[in-house]
Order: C-alpha cells, then structure tokens, then sequence
C-alpha cells in the first residue's frame, strides 16, 4: 500500500476497537489511519473537532494513549487486477495465505500483507492499436486469469485518451502495459488498478434482469428462482442450514464468478470451502470450481472492525468482475454478524441506539449495500453486459424474523428463502419454507421458463403450489379431527404433497447425484409427481378406490427420481408414460370386476 | 520500576477509576496493594490520557479511595505453561490451589491468543467414538470440533460429559489425550464430582483444572475460560496432544459479561447482554479446530444451561450460531428416566457428515442417522396426534411409526451411564428399529445398503430367535 504520511498525531483515549486519537492534522472521514507503534489499520469514522474517531481494524490490546497516530489520506481501497480469483483474503484485503507462511498458524497483530502478488508475471495480450480512442472501462489487452477466466484489463474510470504505446508480453501487475494521451499529459496505465470499497463502481446504468441464475437446487429453481443480477436473502435460525444453502449456490449457481464472504462466522466453514472447492468440478465449464472463487474470510473470533469492512471488500471485487461483462455472483454468510459489528461500533461511540440498540442508520446502510446488485450496462464504448447477484445469509436471534435485521433486508430483496428449523428437525433438506418464501422474480423469468425448459412449466408450479396449500389447510383438519375425516380424494392430495416434499423439495447435498439438478431434469421429476396427481383424481373420478391408485407398482419408481442420472433423462419420461399405463390397466381391471 | 497510584477517584463494583495516570495500556493487568498488605488483580479495561477504567477480578471489597495503591504492570494477562501443568489444579486466574509446587514455565502465553487463520485450519474429519448413541450415531462428534451441551438446571449434563471424557476415543490410534477442564461459577458439588471421575479413571495424570467456584468472584470468570484455552492450545500445538476442553457453565460466563457491561453503563442488546455477546463467545469457541501439519488438536464441550429451558434465549443462540452443532438435552426425557436425555431432533453435529461412512465408521452410517432422523420426527408427531384424538385416529403407518418412536427412545437412546457402545453397536440397533418400518418407507437408505443391512440383520435377528 503507497502511504503519504506526514505529520502525526497522538491517541488520546482506547475502548475496544475504538480508538480516540487528537492532533492528527488533515483527518478525512473514512480515510485510513495507522494506530500506535505497531501500525494497527484503522479508519476515520468520525470527526469532532480536534478528537478523530478510528475504528481499528485489529486487536487493540496493549495500545496506550500517547502513541503515534498517522492518517494515509486515502479511504479504504482494495486491489483490482489479476490474481484476485482463486484467492482468499481477510476483510481487508489481507491474503491469508501470505501472512501464513510470513507469520504462522496464528494471526499476529499489525501485520502487512500486499493483497496482489508483485512478482508474478502475466502474460498480456492487448486487444487494441495503438492510435486508438479509449474511455472508462474500455478493454485494452487480456490476461488468462484462471483456466475459466479471461481477465480483461479495462481503462480505469476517469480516465480516457487514445492509447500510445501498448504491448503483449509478460508483465507484473505494477510494470505499464500501456500509455494514454490524455488532455491532462501522458498516463502509464499498468494491471493494478485500486478503488476504494465504500463507493460502488460506476456503470452506464441498470436493465431489468429477465434470466435465471441457476442453482441446480430444486426448490429454488423451480418455486423460487433467483435472476441473474437479482437479490435474495436466507434468514434462518442456527442448526436450519444457511451455510449450507451459502455453500450450495457457490458451488452449482451458473454464475462465471463467485465472490464468497465469510463474515463472523466458523474458521471451520472457510476450511470446508478451502479444501473442497479444488477438488470440485464446476458442472459447466468441467474445471475446479476454485478456478472462479475469491474468497473473504472474517471468521468471528477476527477483529470486528474489519468485519464491518468486508462485506465491502467482497463486493467491491465483485463490481470488477461485473464491469468485464461476467455473470458474478456473491454469498455474504452472513449479514447478520456485518449489522452486529456496526452495532458493537455504534455502542463504543454511544451513539443513540435504535432498534434493539443497532444504530438508526442500519436500514440505509443494508438497502444501500443490496443495492450495489443488479444487471448493467457495463462502462465502455462496447455494449458489454455484466451482471452482480447477491445473496446474503441472516441470522435472526432465535429465529425471530421480526428483528431489525431481517426486516431491513426484507424491504429491499425481492427474493426471500425462509428457512425453518422445524423442517431441518425433520431432516427435510434445503430446510425452506415453501409456504413462507417468495420470489418477485417469476414475472421476469416467465419468459425464459416457457422458451427453455418446458411450455407449461409456469402451470406445473402453480399445480404444485397449490397442492401443498391444501396440504397444510388438510393438515390442520386432521389435528383437529383425525384423517378419517378426510375424503378420499383429500387424502390423495395428501400423499401427493407427500411426494412432492419428499421426492422433489428434499434434496441431499452430501449425495453426488442429488446435489446438482438441471432445469430440464427438474421440470421432468415435477411433471412425473403431478401426472400421478391428474391421473390419480381421474381415477378416483371414475370410482378407482385410494387403495388402488396408492398401490401402483411404478409408485416405488417415483419415490427414486432423484437417483435417476441426469443423462437418462428419459427414464423419467417412461416413468410418466408407466403412470398412464398402469392407471389406465387399474381402470380396466374396474371396470371388468364390476362387470 | 512498575508505576503506582494511591489516585483512585471512584469505585463501583466491579470497577475502579483511576486517575493522573501516565498512559496505561489498554488492557493491561495491574495489581492492587491493599490497605491491609493483601493483593488483588484487574484489567485496564478503558484508556484515555491520565485516566483509566480497571476491572477487579476478585471485586473491589475493601479497596478505598486514598488507601490503596495501584501498580499497572505493562503486560496482558498471562499464563505460565509447561508440560508440569498437567494432573494440577489452579483457581479461576491461574494460581494453583492444589498444595502442589510452583510452575517453572517454558513460556508465558497472552491468555486471549491471536486468531487462527483460516488458511492454516485443518478440516476436523476424525471421528469421536464416545460410546454415547444419541451422540455417536446421530451427533456425531470429531476432533477439532466445538460441540455444546445445551442443557437446563436440574438434568444431568454433568454426568454426561464426563462419561464423554470417560469414553471419548478415535478408533484404531493411540495418542495422547488430555482433558482441560475450566469450571466457571458451578457448587462445589458439581466441580467435585468432576475431580472425583477424572481421578477414578486416573485421568487426572492428564488433566488441567480450572476452578472458579460459584463463590468466587464473579468477574474472574472472565479470564477462567481463557486460561483453560491457552493451556489446551500449548498442550495441543506445542506438546502434540489431543485435548479435550470441558467448560461448565457458560451461562455464568456470560452473566458475569453482563454485570460489567452493566456497571460500565453500556448500551445493552437483547436482555441486557452486552451488543458484543457475540464477538466474545466466538473467540473462546472459536479456539477450537486442527492445524495443517500439526499432530495435536482442540475439542470443546462447553455445557450451558439454558434459563427456562428456552433455546432462543441469547446465550444458547448465539452460542449455537457459532458452534459446529448442539447435544440438548430434554426435560421430558428426564422425566421418563431415560438416561442420556438427549433430545436428537432439535440436537445437531453439523461436522457429522466429514466424520462418518466408509473408512470412518461404516458406510450406511449416513442414510442410517438421516433415517432414524426421519422417523423418529414422523413417529412423534403421531404420538403428539395420538394424544389429541386417541390412537384409532392414526393410520396403519403412523401406528407403525408411533411404536417405533417409542422403542427408539427405550433402545438407541437410551443406555448406561457406564455403558460404552461400539459405533457397529450403535449401528445395528439402528438396524434392528429401521426393520419395525415397512421397506419402501425407508426412502433415505441407497439400495444397496438396503440389500446388506436390513436384510442381513434381518435374517441375523431371525436366526437369533431360531437358536
């Protein structure tokens, strides 16, 4: 990090990660500060009079008033160039992997680490003349980031000229790879760009998302899909399966990037992540799936400043990746521990607090970071088109939704997963509650559904979701009054939402074959549940008794449709052609008995 | 060469202002001479020039303004270690109080550690055979792990955890294991049943205690579970071991946390906790885990006890937002007799399924547990309907699964206290329910598990009859 230190101040007071400093000439809010003797990283938060506020992004044990305190004059920024994908940093930007082998198993105070490899060299490949007219966010030459990822090196905002000099070779992210005229002189322009991470990255301005970004998860594709370039959140209690869900969408969603924040939350989980996503193989482009992941840990027990920061860390990179024209998408697990931080910073400066004391300003704060999603057109001369999808986990204390948390999210998501603990007690997996969650999606991706997976996907939804209505209103009748009470066809629907839960929405991520399910194999196994639906009430129409219809023999085929691989997709249409078959059989035998 | 100060200005239990001081460090540890000679210990809890806010461990009674002298010794608090700090016992600050000698220490250690990155973690795979059922075949536990105990007043998490300490084994090896215990304002009683078990087995050799009684003073608590956690950490990643932490009870620790958020003044969160509840519970639990190339590892059991048995209360949330799962135990079960109370349904091992199946244990463990899981979820709910509208309201299956339910609790859960099960063990009797439910109920169990298990055990448990 370049620094322009000059004069410096003093600390007058420490609470926490709260650090009081006086004197400290040219204080900027939100500028970056170096705390005491061991340079702790921290940021200007607040500023009266000859008092500065900084938040320490470090553990602040040991500072003592009278220690030195020096301001960078540049707010919290990140590094923006190759070498970011594959990666796993702290919240602020620090890559984990540097300060282990530099300072061992543990963490150590005040230690600097440059996010991007210096001495690696890139192998650059521009893509225009010399001579040419460039603006913000043209493209000027290429760099194969990862097998999966072509990173495109784009003229920083701000900045336009025609281009001078440029030339392909191998380069570090500092050396210049090209030269702009610009109206203000000559401008070296080298891989390393830096953008500081309160400020989202600009575009040239937002489309409506009209496309899925795909999950291979059941419940979520097909009941409540999320667009490309969308939001959702997962609140749920502990123990009812977020991270697993988290880790899910990182592994199987259609997106080129995955940006994966751990913030507080287990060292265990980031480990889980770090060693099982080499050995995974992205399902669409049959290569790691660590060759498109950055990861941002902040586990819990990590200072809790930075914490607060790497939500910001995270999609900051994530904005890089969008203005090269990707699909990325980003999980935040979870968001709940970034509102906590803020929280346990607004408490040390005494703040007035709002809700259940988190600050007054948690709601803007929330929709503002949200907000940073969405699909774009990209900054350039070119029509490039790029897309950001965020997801943030929430962890509701006791599971109550009603918290502010929650309830700020829920005013600016347009899809909400609600997980149940309930049903994660049941072993029912992916944990959600279908009757509970939305997505204000399904409008948009009508179109998309009908045109690629089946014409009538949209009605098969619909069937299935008002089956497991009735279920839960049949349900309650029987607590009441047993199901003898039940008519026959009631009882049917019954054992339909029976399947539809069991052998649709339960899905195993530990499974190979269950854990990623195409669209096409999705629309499939539903259609195969609501055959036997419609044939099913036919039947019983036509004075089938429930014992017939449940005794099927092809019955035992669709409580396996989740083992059938997805390159026999066909077996599932004979499964439905099987349905008919022996329906219609069961008819015959009917009608000959009472003949 | 320390700096003294006669110039405390305020006292409010637990907390002394003390003013004109040159500059303390933020939390660093003074010492507080008495008018009386005695000695008490605190922490600089808030800094500010010429002023500092101290914390006293052992509370400030008999401490007054003028009399007594404060020295800030420079440094964090500290924990002397060496490998003769196994088979003692120390008080809630570290100091022995067990008659023995002195620790001559290898090293000091800052009792609040420094946060293990992420990237040197080991991913904890080793399955714990505790010998406990409910835990072993449903929750199961693995080195590295922090796995609580979330229990309420009156059940007998005592005694559960120290027949985990008792049994706890990794199949096939032979390493050395340690026990740290860290007792935090629980009786007499209960701390003693403790020593007494960790001394039947001959445990104690390899022991480390930390005793702060429900009689000691309250704040020290803050440091007695940070002490038992350095300790773990030199015996595991300096002296290879594999140590066992058991901290009890964590919800004095955490109302001993409230009183000086309280006495400080602070904005409070849910239920008068302080905002930062979170934050401090996760780096104690966080103090678990493996290390890459390292031999040694740290597995916590910390047991709670949950105020009016409410699992949404703060300390057991947040405690089970940042550990890997919860053993909780119910009071229904109690009342049934049924030892151990383990409630499966809402308990949870979320590092179960790296630690289990082929190689592990056995290789239908998975569908097996999800299985059990299933039913038994489904056999409680027709008993809760049964009890509503009488059981002829059930259908043939949920009769089935009713029954079930029933001999799931009497089998598989329930077992002695000194009754250590194999994992083969525990897995059959999961067998021999599952055979009480018709086979195409058993949905979650791969056909060719199917084929070996429930038939084989099926003509094992026939031929039994036969003979």
């Amino acid at each position: 990090m370049v620094m322009n230190i000059e004069k410096k101040g003093v600390i007058f007071s420490v609470n926490g990660p709260v650090v009081i400093a006086q004197n400290l000439p040219d204080a900027k809010m939100y500028d970056m500060a170096r705390v005491g003797t061991k340079k702790l990283a921290g940021e200007i938060i607040g500023i009266h009079g000859s008092a500065v506020t900084i938040q320490v992004y470090e553990e602040t044990a040991g500072l003592q008033p009278g220690e030195p305190v020096e301001t960078t004059h540049e707010p919290l920024s990140v590094e923006l160039g190759p070498g970011l994908i594959g990666n796993i940093f702290d919240g602020t930007q620090r890559p984990l992997d540097v300060i282990l082998k530099s300072s061992g198993y543990f963490i150590p105070r005040g230690v600097e680490a440059i996010p991007l490899d210096r001495t690696k060299k890139w192998d650059f490949k521009p893509v225009v003349k010399i001579g040419i007219a460039v603006q913000p966010g043209d493209v000027l030459g290429e760099v194969q980031e990862s097998t999966t990822i072509v990173h495109k090196i784009m003229v920083p905002p701000g900045l336009s000229g025609t281009v001078k000099s440029i030339k392909p070779g191998a380069f570090t992210v500092e050396q210049t790879i090209a030269v702009l005229d610009t109206p203000e002189g000559e401008k070296k322009i080298s891989m390393l760009q830096r953008w500081p991470v309160r400020t989202p990255r600009p575009y040239v301005r937002k489309l409506n998302v009209d496309e899925p970004l795909i999950t291979g998860q059941r419940v979520i594709d097909t009941f409540f899909p999320i667009a490309k370039g969308g939001v959702a959140c997962i609140p749920g209690p502990f123990g009812s399966g977020k991270t697993v869900v988290q880790h899910q969408l990182a592994k199987w969603s259609n997106a080129e990037v995955i940006v994966f924040i751990g913030c507080g939350e287990r060292g265990n989980e980031m480990t889980d992540v770090l060693m099982e996503f080499p050995e995974l193989i992205d399902p669409y482009t049959g290569e790691p799936l660590m060759k498109r992941t950055i990861l941002i840990a902040n586990t819990s027990n990590m200072p809790v400043a930075a914490r607060e920061a790497s939500v910001y860390t995270g999609i900051t990179m994530a904005e890089y990746y969008r203005d090269m024209g990707y699909n990325v998408a980003l999980m935040a697990d979870s968001t709940s521990r970034w509102a906590e931080a803020m929280r346990e910073i607004s408490g040390r400066l005494e703040e007035m607090p709002g809700d259940e004391g988190f600050p007054a300003y948690l709601g803007s704060r929330i929709a503002s970071f949200y907000e940073r999603s969405g699909k774009i057109q990209c900054l350039a001369q070119e029509d490039r088109q790029g897309s950001l999808s965020v997801i943030g986990a929430v962890s509701p204390p006791g599971g109550d939704l009603s918290e502010p948390v929650t309830q700020n999210t829920l005013r600016v998501v347009q899809v909400f997963w609600g997980l149940e603990d309930r049903l994660a007690y049941k072993r029912h997996f992916p944990a959600i509650n279908w009757l509970i969650s939305y997505s204000l999606y399904i409008q948009n991706l009508e179109s998309y559904f009908k045109e690629n997976v089946g014409f009538d996907f949209s009605d098969l939804r619909a069937l299935a979701m008002r089956i497991l209505q009735q279920e839960a209103e049949l349900e309650e009748i029987v607590r009441l009054v047993g199901v003898e009470s039940l008519s026959f066809k009631e009882r049917f629907i019954l054992e339909v939402a029976r399947s539809i839960r069991e052998d649709f929405l339960q899905q195993n991520a530990f499974v190979d074959i269950d854990t990623f399910t195409s669209l096409q194999k999705q629309y499939l196994m539903l259609k195969v549940v609501l055959v036997y639906y419609q044939e099913g009430m036919k039947a019983l129409d036509q004075g089938l008794s429930l014992r017939d219809i449940l005794s099927i023999p092809v019955r035992e085929r669709i409580g396996r449709i989740k083992f059938v691989p997805e390159d026999q997709s066909s077996k599932l249409k004979e499964i439905i052609s099987e349905i008919q078959d022996q329906m219609k059989a069961k008819m015959r035998g009917e009608v000959e008995s009472n003949v | 060469m320390y700096k003294e100060y006669t110039t405390i200005s305020e006292i409010a239990d637990p907390l002394l202002n003390v003013e004109q001081v040159a500059d303390a460090h933020y939390m660093e540890i003074v010492e507080i001479e008495l008018s009386d000679g005695s000695r008490k210990r605190g922490q600089v809890l808030m800094t500010s020039s010429g002023k500092a806010l101290i914390q006293v461990f052992e509370g400030t009674e008999g401490i007054g303004i003028g009399q007594a002298r404060v020295k800030f010794l420079g440094r964090v608090m500290e924990l002397p270690v060496s490998p003769d700090i196994l088979g003692r016992i120390f008080n809630g600050s570290g100091v022995p109080i067990d008659g023995g000698p002195e620790i001559f220490p290898d090293d000091r250690l800052d009792i609040n550690g420094n946060p293990m990155n992420p990237v040197a973690r080991d991913y904890p795979i080793d399955f714990i055979q505790t010998g406990v059922s409910a835990i072993d075949g449903l929750n199961t536990l693995v080195r590295g792990q922090k796995l609580p105990i979330f229990s309420a007043s009156g059940l007998p998490h005592a005694r559960l955890a120290a027949q985990i300490a008792r049994q706890a084994k990794v199949l096939g090896e032979t390493e050395t294991f340690a026990v740290v215990f860290g007792a935090l304002g629980i009786t007499f009683e209960e701390a003693n049943y403790f020593m007494a078990e960790l001394r039947n087995t001959g445990a104690i050799e390899r022991s480390v205690l930390f005793i702060n009684l429900a009689d000691d003073p309250a704040v020290e608590r803050i440091i007695t579970p940070r002490m038992a956690l350095t300790a773990a950490e030199y015996l595991a990643f300096t002296r290879d071991m594999q140590v066992l932490v058991i901290l009890t009870d964590m919800t004095n620790y955490c109302e001993a946390l409230r009183e000086i958020s309280a006495a400080r003044r602070e904005v409070p969160g849910r239920r008068g906790y302080p905002g930062y509840l979170y934050t401090d519970l996760a780096s104690l639990y966080e103090r678990a885990g493996r290390i890459r190339g390292k031999k040694g590892s740290i597995t916590q059991i910390p047991i709670l006890t949950m105020p009016e048995d409410d699992k949404t209360h703060p300390i057991p949330d947040l405690t089970g937002y940042i550990t890997e799962g919860q053993i909780i135990l119910s009071r229904q079960l109690h009342r049934k007799g049924i030892y151990p109370p383990v409630d499966i349904l809402p308990s949870l091992s979320r590092l179960r399924d790296k630690g289990i199946g082929k190689g592990k244990t056995r290789e239908d463990h998975s569908d097996v547990a999800n299985q059990l899981f299933a039913a038994y979820a489904r056999g409680r709910e027709a008993v809760e309907l049964a009890t509503i509208l009488g059981e002829a309201s059930l259908t043939d299956t949920d009769r089935i699964y009713m029954k079930f339910a029933e001999r799931f609790e009497a089998t598989f859960i329930r077992q002695g206290e000194y009754e250590n099960r194999t994992i083969d063990e525990t897995l059959n009797i999961g067998w021999e329910l599952l055979r009480m439910l018709p086979k195409e109920e058993l949905k979650r169990i791969r056909d060719g598990y199917l084929d070996t298990y429930y038939v084989q055990i099926k003509e094992a448990a026939a031929g039994v009859q036969e003979g």
